[in-house]
């Protein structure tokens, strides 16, 4: 089992100092859904791209850790010291996170011309698994490794100096079976990824990237904005099935109650002015929907 | 995998594109041009006293022309010397205009092909192959059963002895006269090597002919000539690739391309160049295009310190087509002004042109681009569409389409985009575990995609892969 942990985290904006984060404490465990809740400007958004690691922002104080253990580690052929189980996400670059079970989704997924899904997730896999390598490897072997590649390049005639670990033909059966699973257009594996997406495409794709990638931890970003109730119904389910079939610990953010009805979180936190004020069980999300976060407000400050 | 692939994936490709041998060349001209330059090339090639003579009067053309300096942010050439550039270097070789067989050839100039890859390419079902080393072909092949139906594909040197007709109706007369601009002048003069392609009526050619061009010597230029005839109704594809090692004297390329498309017929002209970081690439390359021809240029153009190069096509039958497809990309210290002209002369003509420019570490690139519609050439379509991406704010794109529109029943499109790559984008591609270099790089492939999906197979791949070691830096 993986748990994200968060604690104190302080961030600020890197261009002008300006403090969103002042202090958030969350922990995840794999297989359980946790939605974030708040308004406006509370510091959810932040949360989540600080966790994936975007250079925007600079942690000023707190910790985001990642814990693991042997099962999450399973696939990993090496020998495992205490360090490989525990791990500071702050000293990491975002491609390390993801190898090592973080995966975010986009509010505003990015759209890439000329690169079709097919070809981007295949690539996105065999980087995360080449890194997660690279990441439990020891020290002298990587020199080793590394002296090895010098000089050792193919021709520009004949393609991609590493075709990566899992094939095109392995990674069709892969990208079909999860693509099924989501219940999505087989069209959708030759398109650009995102460009000329609708809304709900992009959002569907972003639980689809999740499937491939089997991300411990995976923190989705207002999912569940822009989706009509059809669409809302199957990225509902997606994430189930993240869950489900998968043991993926999810980070939910979202404005609303109604995603939550779709998805039966575990936990619901509350966030307000750059701090976690309120956690709570599903019935928390219920009584934001009626009383609204000046509830929240009242009660934080009333008791504070 | 065959085995010549095995072979290839032991070199290591850097040093397939950056390494010299020590030449010995049986002859070198003197340093400078004179017509004392012009006679001994003649003489070493033992040329008719034709081509003598165009060669004189192409050099009295190009000492009357000055450099041009007024274009509206042209690459500045002012550190360019000709005289400090050794015109012509012929390779140590017994055999007049190149060996038929690989075996043959020195072991160093085999060695240097061999890195390249050539043999490897012309094994991947290529129909011919001319490879270039300094300045005489010295492998030339050709399928036998294109021989049987009259396609010649020949060392340009070759050619100028065994069809004079041909050459001399169409050398540097029509299509690129030496007066053009001071460059073709200057190829005019001390043209050396090339290709020679004649297309009989109605043959089609349906494997690419490829040729090799490379500069091995310090402070050398390189001048090849290329002719691509193609009767009515034929059709062939013409591929042509270019590297040079880096050296710290500046090299001068100037090569010259003409392309005659007779009526109905089809020519495709690709070159990936990746000349090394102090070459200036100037060329001239031209094609006339008869009735419902059709031409097609496709060209990558990398490396270089400069390169001023503008395919251009003159559209002169009723009903014929151009398309042009660039790509440029220009890293630090280069200034890589590509572009295309085309000339629609007669009605119902129709001209498309894609530019793709990916500038990086303060490097430049420019489309500059004609269009040129004549009164009467009523119902002529062009649809002119340029894309520029940068790496960073050093880096520049400028974008100059020019149109001359003479007519008033044509269709005229244009469409202009620069942007930087995204640090949203990058940071998107991350998160899914791409790192830094990677995510830039599936982004620049998605960008000169629409470009590399009209390419060959092996020629988008290479053109991938030179992208590739551009980014990384790892190119001379």
């Amino acid at each position: 089992m993986a748990t994200l942990e968060i604690n104190n985290l302080h961030a600020e904006v890197a261009e002008n100092g300006e403090r969103i984060l002042r202090g958030v404490d969350l922990e995840v465990n794999s297989g359980e859904i946790h939605a974030l809740m708040g308004p406006n400007g509370s510091g959810k958004s932040t949360t989540a791209k600080v966790i994936a690691g975007h250079p925007a922002y600079e942690v000023t104080d707190g910790e985001i850790t990642l814990h693991l253990d042997d099962e999450d580690l399973a696939d990993v052929d090496e020998e495992l010291e205490e360090e490989h189980y525990h791990w500071d996400l702050l000293d990491l670059e975002p491609n390390e996170r993801a190898a090592l079970g973080i995966f975010l989704a986009f509010q505003y997924p990015a759209e890439i011309e000329g690169v079709t899904m097919t070809n981007f997730l295949r690539q996105a896999l065999n980087a995360k698994l080449e890194e997660r390598e690279e990441l439990f490897e020891d020290e002298d072997e990587a020199e080793a490794e590394k002296e090895e590649d010098e000089g050792y390049e193919t021709s520009p005639m004949e393609g991609p100096a590493d075709d990566g670990e899992i094939g095109v033909a392995e990674f069709q059966q892969i990208l079909s079976e999860k693509m099924e699973l989501l219940d999505m257009d087989e069209s959708f594996a030759q398109r650009y990824l995102n460009a000329g997406f609708s809304g709900g495409e992009k959002k569907q794709n972003e639980v689809l990237q999740a499937a491939i990638l089997e991300p411990s931890i995976a923190v989705l970003d207002e999912i569940d904005s822009g989706l009509d109730i059809d669409r809302l119904n199957d990225v509902a389910q997606g994430i189930e099935r993240l869950r489900d079939e998968q043991g993926t610990g999810v980070l939910q953010i979202t404005h609303y109650q109604r995603i939550l009805d779709y998805v039966e979180p575990d936990r619901v936190h509350v966030m307000l002015d750059g701090e976690v004020v309120m956690d709570g069980d599903a019935e928390l999300a219920e009584k934001l929907e009626e009383k609204g976060y000046d509830w929240v407000r009242e009660q934080v400050y009333e008791t504070a | 995998m065959s085995s010549d692939q095995d072979h290839l994936q032991q070199t290591d490709t850097e040093e397939r594109f950056d390494f010299k041998k020590d030449s010995e060349a049986a002859y070198a001209a003197e340093k400078g041009l004179t017509e004392e330059t012009i006679h001994a090339i003649s003489d070493d090639k033992d040329e008719p006293d034709w081509m003598r003579e165009r060669r004189l009067r192409a050099l009295k053309q190009f000492q009357a022309m000055p450099m041009p300096t007024d274009w509206p942010g042209q690459p500045d050439l002012s550190e360019m010397d000709i005289n400090e550039i050794v015109p012509y270097i012929r390779p140590d070789i017994e055999t007049r205009g190149g060996v038929d067989d690989w075996t043959d050839l020195p072991d160093d100039i085999k060695d240097t092909f061999d890195k390249l890859g050539i043999p490897e390419a012309e094994k991947n079902a290529l129909s011919g192959v001319g490879a270039q080393y300094e300045s005489e072909v010295v492998y030339q092949n050709m399928l036998e059963r294109w021989e049987d139906k009259g396609v010649v594909f020949m060392n340009m040197d070759q050619a100028v002895d065994e069809h004079p007709e041909l050459v001399k109706e169409h050398f540097m007369t029509d299509c690129v006269p030496p007066s053009d601009n001071k460059f073709a002048a200057l190829h005019g003069a001390i043209w050396s090597g090339g290709s020679f392609v004649y297309v009989p009526e109605g043959v089609t050619v349906d494997m690419p002919v490829q040729a090799y061009f490379r500069m091995n010597s310090e402070g050398m230029g390189q001048f090849e000539h290329t002719l691509i005839i193609a009767e009515e109704g034929s059709e062939v594809h013409y591929i042509e690739g270019c590297s040079a090692p880096k050296y710290s004297a500046f090299n001068l390329h100037s090569g010259g391309v003409e392309v005659y498309v007779g009526e109905d017929a089809h020519v495709q002209y690709s070159t990936v160049q990746n000349w090394s970081k102090n070459t200036y690439n100037l060329n001239t390359k031209r094609a006339l295009v008869e009735q419902n021809g059709r031409m097609e240029w496709i060209s990558g153009s990398m490396g270089s310190k400069a390169t001023m190069l503008y395919p251009s096509t003159v559209l002169k039958g009723r009903g014929a087509s151009d398309n042009h497809i660039t790509i440029a990309f220009a890293g630090e210290g280069q200034d890589i002004d590509t572009g295309a002209k085309v000339y629609h002369n007669a009605p119902n003509t129709k001209s498309t042109i894609e530019s793709k420019s990916i500038s990086k570490d303060g490097g430049r690139t420019n489309y500059r681009g004609l269009v040129h519609i004549a009164d009467g050439a009523e119902n002529s379509s062009t649809a002119v569409e340029c894309d520029a991406l940068m790496f960073d704010n050093e880096s520049t794109s400028d974008t100059m389409p020019y149109m001359e529109i003479n007519e008033s029943k044509v269709d005229v499109a244009h469409e202009a985009t620069v942007g930087k790559i995204g640090d949203e984008d990058i940071f998107y591609l991350q998160t899914r575990g791409l790192d830094d270099d990677d995510a830039k790089q599936m982004i620049v492939s998605g960008f000169i995609e629409p470009i590399t999906e009209e390419l060959p197979i092996e020629y988008a791949v290479e053109l991938n892969r030179l992208v590739e070691l551009e980014m990384e830096g790892s190119l001379g």
